[in-house]
């Protein structure tokens, strides 16, 4: 686009974002601060994740972008014509075609490849705030791996609702060193984080973060002996492809109460339909 | 040395006043803007001063924003300033925002709903690219026809199964901001009233704070709503409801988690912002803060500055907060000079208690 570099950002800018994802892939987990810049979409929109896009897309990229697991949810659509304008990449909906995946709040039901990179969009990168607000007291708290107040806030749960009531942005510790925050992904998507072959990153633009979990590190979800992780999904079966296995989105059809559940993975869905269509011809 | 008393205040206002007057004006050789246009063409602006100087109407906010040079507080503040000298006539029916004339209905917590989801006229997914092409071309009318399928509220949909706390019904006359001093503890129609004509940057703050873990409430946005309202009055004489016209209003209903205890099985809660114009901004932070308030009723802790209700309400008002906060560039010689002798009589005290030791 005329007036703007190759995806927008400069290549200054590129180079110190990638740098902070060198030093983000070494200390799997960490939070390494960056000079996050003003996108042209506000804070909050997934400013981390569009400056990660865009320092790390080249030409030959295959771009997918999901917001609450779907291609067709407007800011999803928004942010890959971004893409498409600025640097004028190729996108997909599929998941086996792209090289990087930009995602809010979910994982692809897909698995995914070595040669692909995820991108999580982060609202508020550490696991810590909502126990201590203080940044500089949470950094120390993590140099100390000093994360008793999280099992604590996790056992009161479970006295006070006889389960852990985190149901999305499940906090996990990574490479048995760092607590984080997966973003809010539900805790249903949080055992794809564990062991995957793909490069995973996280930007959180606002708070000027960047945080990595390399591929085939562990990630495990915070839990208890007696009280294992326990993720939850709707015990429906989803009303387009029949999957009993995927993460519902629940729909109100009428105000008479009646409810209808699909897959949040608007991919998966296609190729689960696409499979059975081609199964029956 | 001559020593000249500041005096000639009078003559001193005048020329301030006639040189505000050409700044105002600016280059005389551009046309002058007219109200007309700030109306149409700044309908943002507009819909702010109206908020905040709680008063709807959109031609004297225009007028007001024009006067003040685009200054949206002291706009406000001359919408204010008349709005007191208005004769109270009547009080209005309730307003029914479950049957407003839609121009915008999103809720961030269903992908699909009765009524389906509605942009409308919004920036949320423009890119942020400045277009240097002045002036733009004119838009494309494109009319789309509109479905009048009936939205109820996403909030209801979710009360049905009572995973929601119960909106709580008004019993009696709602207190009124405006014709009492606003006294501690103050009631959700108090606090709601203050909001709703609170400062947008020091409710958005506010909201904020409560998003980065001092006051964390879980919001989502059940739904935001936009559109238009009929406003109805019943004079005593006829003793039925007449429409006297329309308003267009920006409701949020948060959606905010868990608030369990041993009596209360573990439900949804509320938070509520309305306002005047098309304001998505004014009304999500008004609702964040909303929600927060209720800490205390709801049995949390009360920790942070957005919980504090006192605080908020005290602080939010910002043609109250301009007031103190610029009068300080007022004469206060003759606090100073009595200042100035205390601390002089200090020194002199010790000096003389340090020469006795």
């Amino acid at each position: 686009m005329q007036g703007y570099n190759f995806a927008y950002l400069d290549e200054q800018t590129k180079r110190m974002i990638r740098r902070a994802v060198l030093k983000a892939v070494a200390i799997p987990g960490h939070q390494v601060p960056f000079a996050s810049r003003e996108m042209p979409l506000p804070y909050g929109w997934g400013t981390g994740g569009i400056q990660l896009t865009a320092a790390l897309i080249g030409p030959d990229d295959v771009l997918k972008v999901i917001d609450q697991g779907a291609d067709d949810t407007t800011n999803a659509v928004s942010i890959r014509s971004f893409f498409a304008r600025v640097a004028g990449v190729r996108t997909t909906t599929r998941t086996t075609e792209a090289s990087l995946i930009q995602t809010r709040h979910r994982i692809p039901e897909t698995p995914l490849r070595a040669d692909q990179i995820i991108i999580y969009q982060v609202p508020m990168p550490d696991p810590l705030y909502r126990l201590e607000p203080s940044r500089p007291v949470a950094r120390r708290l993590h140099a100390m791996v000093d994360y008793g107040a999280m099992h604590v806030k996790l056992y009161e749960d479970i006295t006070r609702f006889g389960r852990v009531a985190v149901s999305y942005d499940h906090p996990v510790m990574v490479n048995q060193r760092y607590l984080m925050s997966p973003s809010p992904i539900p805790a249903f998507d949080n055992p794809k984080l564990h062991r995957s072959p793909a490069l995973q990153l996280f930007g959180a633009g606002r708070e000027k973060r960047i945080y990595a979990v390399p591929p085939f590190t562990s990630v495990v979800s915070l839990d208890f002996e007696d009280h294992e992780f326990n993720p939850q999904r709707a015990p429906q079966t989803c009303a387009l492809c029949g999957s009993t296995t995927s993460y519902l989105d629940e729909m109100v059809i009428d105000d008479q109460g009646g409810r209808m559940f699909a897959c949040s993975d608007t991919d998966f869905c296609e190729q689960q339909r696409q499979a059975q269509h081609d199964h029956a011809a | 040395m001559a020593y000249v008393a500041v005096k000639g205040g009078e003559v001193a206002i005048g020329a301030a006043h006639a040189w505000l007057a050409r700044v105002r004006r600016g280059d005389p050789s551009l046309p002058q803007i007219d109200a007309v246009q700030i109306e149409a063409q700044l309908g943002r602006a507009v819909d702010r001063v109206m908020a905040e100087g709680a008063l709807y109407d959109r031609h004297l906010a225009a007028l007001a924003i024009l006067q003040a040079q685009g200054d949206l507080i002291e706009a406000a503040f001359l919408l204010r300033a008349y709005r007191t000298t208005l004769p109270r006539l009547i009080d209005t029916e309730p307003v029914d925002t479950g049957a407003m004339r839609l121009h915008r209905r999103i809720s961030a917590i269903f992908k699909d709903l009765p009524g389906g989801q509605r942009l409308g006229p919004t920036t949320d997914y423009t890119h942020r690219l400045l277009d240097f092409e002045r002036p733009e071309p004119e838009p494309v009318i494109t009319t789309i026809a509109r479905t009048a399928s009936p939205a109820p509220r996403a909030t209801d949909l979710l009360g049905a199964e009572a995973l929601l706390e119960p909106d709580p019904s008004g019993t009696g006359e709602p207190a009124d901001l405006t014709m009492a001093a606003l006294g501690f503890p103050a009631g959700r129609d108090l606090r709601l009233q203050t909001l709703a004509r609170g400062d947008e940057g020091f409710l958005l703050a506010l909201g904020y704070s409560t998003q980065r873990g001092y006051g964390n409430t879980h919001p989502f946005v059940g739904e935001l709503r936009v559109g238009e309202v009929a406003v109805a009055i019943t004079p005593p004489e006829l003793g039925f409801a007449i429409e006297i016209g329309d308003i267009t209003l920006t409701e949020c209903q948060m959606v905010n988690q868990f608030a369990g205890s041993k009596a209360v099985p573990p439900q949804f809660t509320r938070g509520y912002g309305l306002c005047f114009g098309h304001a998505d901004r004014r009304a999500i932070a008004m609702a964040l803060v909303d929600r927060s308030m209720r800490a205390e009723d709801l049995g949390e802790d009360v920790k942070a500055p957005a919980q504090n209700a006192e605080f908020v309400l005290s602080h939010c008002d910002n043609v109250e907060a301009t007031g103190f906060v610029e009068h300080l560039k007022l004469p206060h010689h003759v606090d100073f000079q009595s200042a100035l002798e205390t601390i002089r009589a200090m020194r002199r005290d010790a000096e003389a208690s340090d020469a006795r030791l």
